[in-house]
């Protein structure tokens, strides 16, 4: 399986995520910005990261980046795209998904693991996965999810919201919510699906030493899923 | 505009200092000339009260590949690997504008890691402020967290540990110290030593503007009631332009273009040129006009003293020009070709055409003045007479609940939790521990880092306060199995104008060479900050050591949480009982006299090389060294952090209950050990006379303190974890 990694000014979460994909077994590509044309991919990746130094809005330039009108259309096309933190800020920059990513309640940054619960698996990355509630991580200062009611209620309609925050048991309350999300939304899909964004990082639980290894499940799933 | 010694005192300079400037010239310095002699002669860079003293640290060492005197240490890892790394402070611009101020801090110190050609791969800080109750406070707090957090976490290199204090001292000058650990291949370190004769001078990075200029004159002075006027010499920290210039600075570096490489750091363009004419005894000439500028109409003067951030200035080879300029346009940043290097050894500017400054570079750096300030000595403040009836009225539940939830105690966890830890993918060890520790990216080994000081024990008694620095340095590193190999420091004091400072700096640093000397833990990169100090009153002394220790097989790593329920505790090291300095004297007793408790090196090493054998057998689940708040302290947060607890042993020691539970004596650690590799520990322990005591054993929930005492995990976790998280949200 073959992946690319978008390289904007400012990422700073490329590299790890190309060690996660590689460590899995996909051929991983890094692509630069400025680059004209996606090398045959069966994913891309958008990273985390402060790309063009989150200044306007986060995410706001990188979407208008040369690279991102291939990846557009290569979503548009049905191809796999997902957007990791920052790479989610640039999905909702670039209207493949809808809504926008605020500033944290408490105005904070934040990194720690937390919970989500996996709502939907008809879809590419989540279909097979044999649990429910994931140990994920989270590092960002903009990761409040806002829709207007119009555009929450088609989310619901069409099994949008990917991952909800959540206890270690899949309870969604307000008290497990690090940043004052909509609904508690972690991530969401497109209409289609085959477009994911969302704030947590599996890229960093990819082994024991590390926060955890329920990135390492997401990771194994995703690449047989592809097969 | 006419010089004369009336606006050379304006800058900052004595009068002996200016009359020394003119005989050196033979003539008037014009005002150019005049800024630059007060940027390169300012304590800040010319370390003068501190040069004499700072020249009997130990600094070589077998592992050593670069001491002092480059913009970082470096020392060798094995298999061709080294770390770069160095503390370095920015007090004064932090307590007045504490965002730009921390962040700022942070990014010049990564800058000078990457200078060296190393990627940064993690930061530690030291910070320090006023009483709790003081009215400053709590928006200082905020302020340099959120510059901390705002600078490193847009550059992608992880927070991994930090030391945060609160003290009345620091009421009218907090302290911020960052440090930043990079990793470099041993034959691509980069130096700042300039060679060659007319080689290009490339600036590139950001541009050049007002903000900044003087800022190291202010870092040289103390503070009075005019200090909001001071906001302009605050630099202002750009993080996204810093990740770019890291990211062409690494890529220009993977060939063989660059002769000479330096961060414009305090005092900008002026000390980065002259630094590096200056180590190769060079002249270099620059034209002013070619400099990019942020602002219209910058007079020679401005150029050459704003500390605008995210710059540095290279020696190239003849020839690269082009190459050089094709990766820095990529990342879009500046790049100009201002000058080249001469044989005159001289710095000479032009600007429109004349030139503005001419002064022989060695009148800058070896001629700049050095002093050898009157100094007192401290005496050994006598022992305490602690009535016992003092004792007996309290309880000892009550105690360990005021001692976990003081602030200089407690769960730091607002704090780093705002600070990316995991990005890079390879931290280990979070915040919160002994040390951090990331691996070395793609092999079986790691690194600790960690950064302490004890301005109580420094304040105390100076000598013994430098020893101990070192040794809770050292001992942070042991507790996670890391072999120490060297420190960083950042010495922050009031004025070395007062004697009683100035004692304070020479002893300290007396005690930390004597230290470092005794335990093979040299000192390869530092700073030092004086004037610490508003109006008459200084800060505590507060020399911050950042210790690095390497782990070959990250697998043999230690974390202090406890593990399993029925294992043993220990406690390796003597418990006497001292008293005198600790937490529980001045917070419980409000005692705030006497002696530190004595640093006994030949312990501090033998204790902590068994230990460190102990770990390599295998035989440690967990491990904490004994510090701030004694034995119960420690055992308490491992119990906190492993969601388990212990039952105390009766203590077979004849001290009191109260003594041996809060005591700070030192060279001390608390380890678990598996009941079937007690005979095998205890053997080792014998064998190198350390001493040794059972403490009890893991059991699930409650600590069970004596007979009538017990405390549940519960209230442990609580009486840690909540003051800070409450002090901030009021």
């Amino acid at each position: 399986m073959k992946s690319s990694v978008i390289t904007f000014p400012g990422s700073n979460c490329d590299r790890d995520m190309d060690v996660a994909l590689n460590k899995f077994g996909f051929k991983n590509k890094m692509v630069w910005h400025n680059d004209n044309e996606l090398p045959k991919s069966d994913l891309v990746v958008l990273p985390g990261g402060f790309s063009y130094g989150d200044y306007l809005r986060c995410g706001s330039m990188a979407s208008k980046s040369k690279i991102m009108h291939s990846v557009i259309n290569f979503a548009k096309s049905g191809g796999l795209v997902m957007g990791i933190c920052n790479g989610f800020q640039i999905l909702v920059e670039t209207g493949l998904l809808p809504g926008v990513l605020l500033r944290n309640k408490y105005l904070e940054f934040i990194c720690k693991n937390i919970y989500v619960k996996i709502d939907n698996k008809q879809n590419p990355y989540f279909k097979n996965l044999d649990k429910d509630i994931f140990e994920f991580h989270i590092a960002h200062n903009e990761g409040n999810y806002f829709c207007t009611k119009d555009q929450l209620n088609e989310i619901k309609d069409n099994n949008q919201i990917a991952i909800y925050y959540c206890d270690k048991n899949g309870q969604t309350d307000e008290q497990y919510n690090p940043n004052g999300s909509t609904k508690n939304i972690a991530g969401i899909f497109n209409k289609e699906k085959n477009v994911l964004g969302m704030m947590p990082h599996p890229e960093r639980m990819i082994d024991q030493s590390l926060s955890g290894e329920d990135g390492s499940l997401f990771f194994k799933n995703l690449i047989n899923n592809l097969k | 505009m006419i010089v004369n010694e009336k606006i050379a005192i304006e800058h900052g300079l004595k009068s002996n200092e200016y009359k020394k400037i003119c005989d050196l010239l033979k003539r008037n310095p014009n005002i150019t000339e005049l800024g630059i002699f007060s940027a390169m002669w300012n304590e800040h860079c010319s370390y003068k009260s501190s040069r004499l003293h700072l020249k009997k640290l130990p600094t070589k060492g077998k592992k050593v590949i670069q001491g002092p005197g480059e913009n970082a240490g470096v020392i060798d890892i094995e298999d061709g690997d080294a770390i770069v790394f160095k503390i370095e402070s920015h007090n004064h611009p932090s307590f007045i504008e504490p965002y730009q101020g921390a962040a700022t801090g942070v990014g010049g110190i990564m800058r000078d890691v990457f200078t060296m050609g190393a990627r940064p791969i993690a930061n530690l800080n030291s910070i320090h402020f006023g009483s709790p109750q003081h009215k400053k406070t709590k928006n200082l707090l905020r302020g340099v967290v959120h510059g901390i957090g705002g600078y490193g976490n847009c550059m992608g290199v992880p927070t991994i540990a930090g030391q945060t204090s609160f003290d009345s001292s620091y009421n009218g000058n907090i302290l911020v110290n960052a440090m930043t650990l990079g990793l470099v291949k041993k034959n691509k370190i980069f130096y700042s030593k300039a060679a060659g004769l007319n080689k290009p001078v490339i600036y590139v990075g950001s541009k050049t503007g007002r903000d900044g200029i003087h800022g190291a004159s202010m870092a040289s002075a103390s503070f009075d009631e005019k200090i909001e006027e001071k906001k302009p010499t605050v630099q202002v920290g750009d993080p996204f332009t810093e990740k770019l210039l890291l990211e062409a600075c690494l890529e220009l570096m993977a060939g063989d273009s660059i002769i000479a490489i330096q961060d414009m750091g305090a005092a900008g363009l002026t000390s980065s040129s002259i630094e590096m004419a200056s180590k190769g005894n060079l002249g270099v000439q620059i034209n002013l006009n070619k400099v990019p500028c942020r602002e219209a109409k910058m007079t020679p003067y401005e150029i050459m003293l704003s500390e605008s951030q995210e710059r540095m200035l290279i020696v190239l080879e003849n020839g690269k020009e082009e190459l050089a300029k094709k990766i820095f346009d990529k990342w879009n940043l500046d790049f100009a070709i201002i000058g080249k290097t001469t044989d005159t050894k001289n710095i000479e500017l032009f600007f429109d055409n004349k030139q503005v400054a001419n002064i022989p570079v060695n009148t800058l750096v070896e001629n700049s003045p050095m002093y050898d300030r009157k100094w007192k000595k401290s005496k050994l403040p006598k022992k305490n007479k602690i009535k016992k009836d003092s004792l007996n009225s309290l309880k000892i539940k009550d105690v360990l609940k005021k001692i976990l939830s003081h602030p200089n105690i407690c769960s730091k966890e607002w704090i780093w939790q705002q600070y990316d830890h995991t990005v890079m993918g390879d931290t280990i060890q979070k915040p919160g521990g002994n040390s951090g520790v990331v691996r070395v990216h793609g092999t079986n080994k790691a690194i600790a880092a960690s950064v302490d000081s004890s301005a109580v024990y420094c304040w105390a008694h100076p000598l013994t306060g430098g020893k101990q620095v070192v040794a809770e340095s050292w001992r942070n590193l042991i507790s996670v199995g890391a072999t120490p190999i060297a420190i960083t420091n950042c010495l922050n004091f009031g004025s070395p104008e007062k004697e009683e400072n100035m004692g304070e700096f020479v002893e300290c640093v007396q005690g930390i060479g004597e230290a470092c000397e005794y335990l093979n833990f040299p000192v390869v990169s530092g700073n030092v900050s004086f004037y610490n100090q508003t109006k008459e009153i200084g800060i505590k002394p507060t020399p911050s050591i950042g210790g690095v220790g390497l782990i070959k097989d990250y697998n043999k790593m230690v974390t202090m949480n406890f593990k399993e329920i029925d294992n043993i505790v220990m406690v390796i090291g003597k418990t006497e009982g001292h008293i005198d300095q600790s937490l529980f004297a001045r917070s419980i007793l409000d005692e705030k006299n006497g002696p530190p408790p004595e640093v006994n090196l030949f312990n501090e090493k033998n204790n902590g090389e068994s230990l460190l054998n102990l770990i390599q057998k295998g035989h440690v689940k967990s491990a904490h060294d004994v510090s701030l708040g004694g034995i119960i302290t420690a055992v308490s947060k491992m119990s906190i952090k492993g969601n388990k607890s212990i039952k105390f042993n009766k203590s077979k020691n004849l001290i009191n209950e109260i003594y041996y539970f809060f005591s700070e004596d030192q060279g001390r650690y608390i380890i678990e050990i598996n009941p079937k590799d007690l005979k095998e520990v205890t053997k080792i322990l014998d064998q190198n006379s350390v001493y040794h005591e059972e403490l009890g054993i893991i059991i699930e929930k409650d600590m069970i303190i004596n007979q009538k005492t017990k405390v549940t995990i519960d209230e442990l976790k609580s009486y840690n974890s909540n003051w800070l998280t409450n002090f901030m949200s009021t």
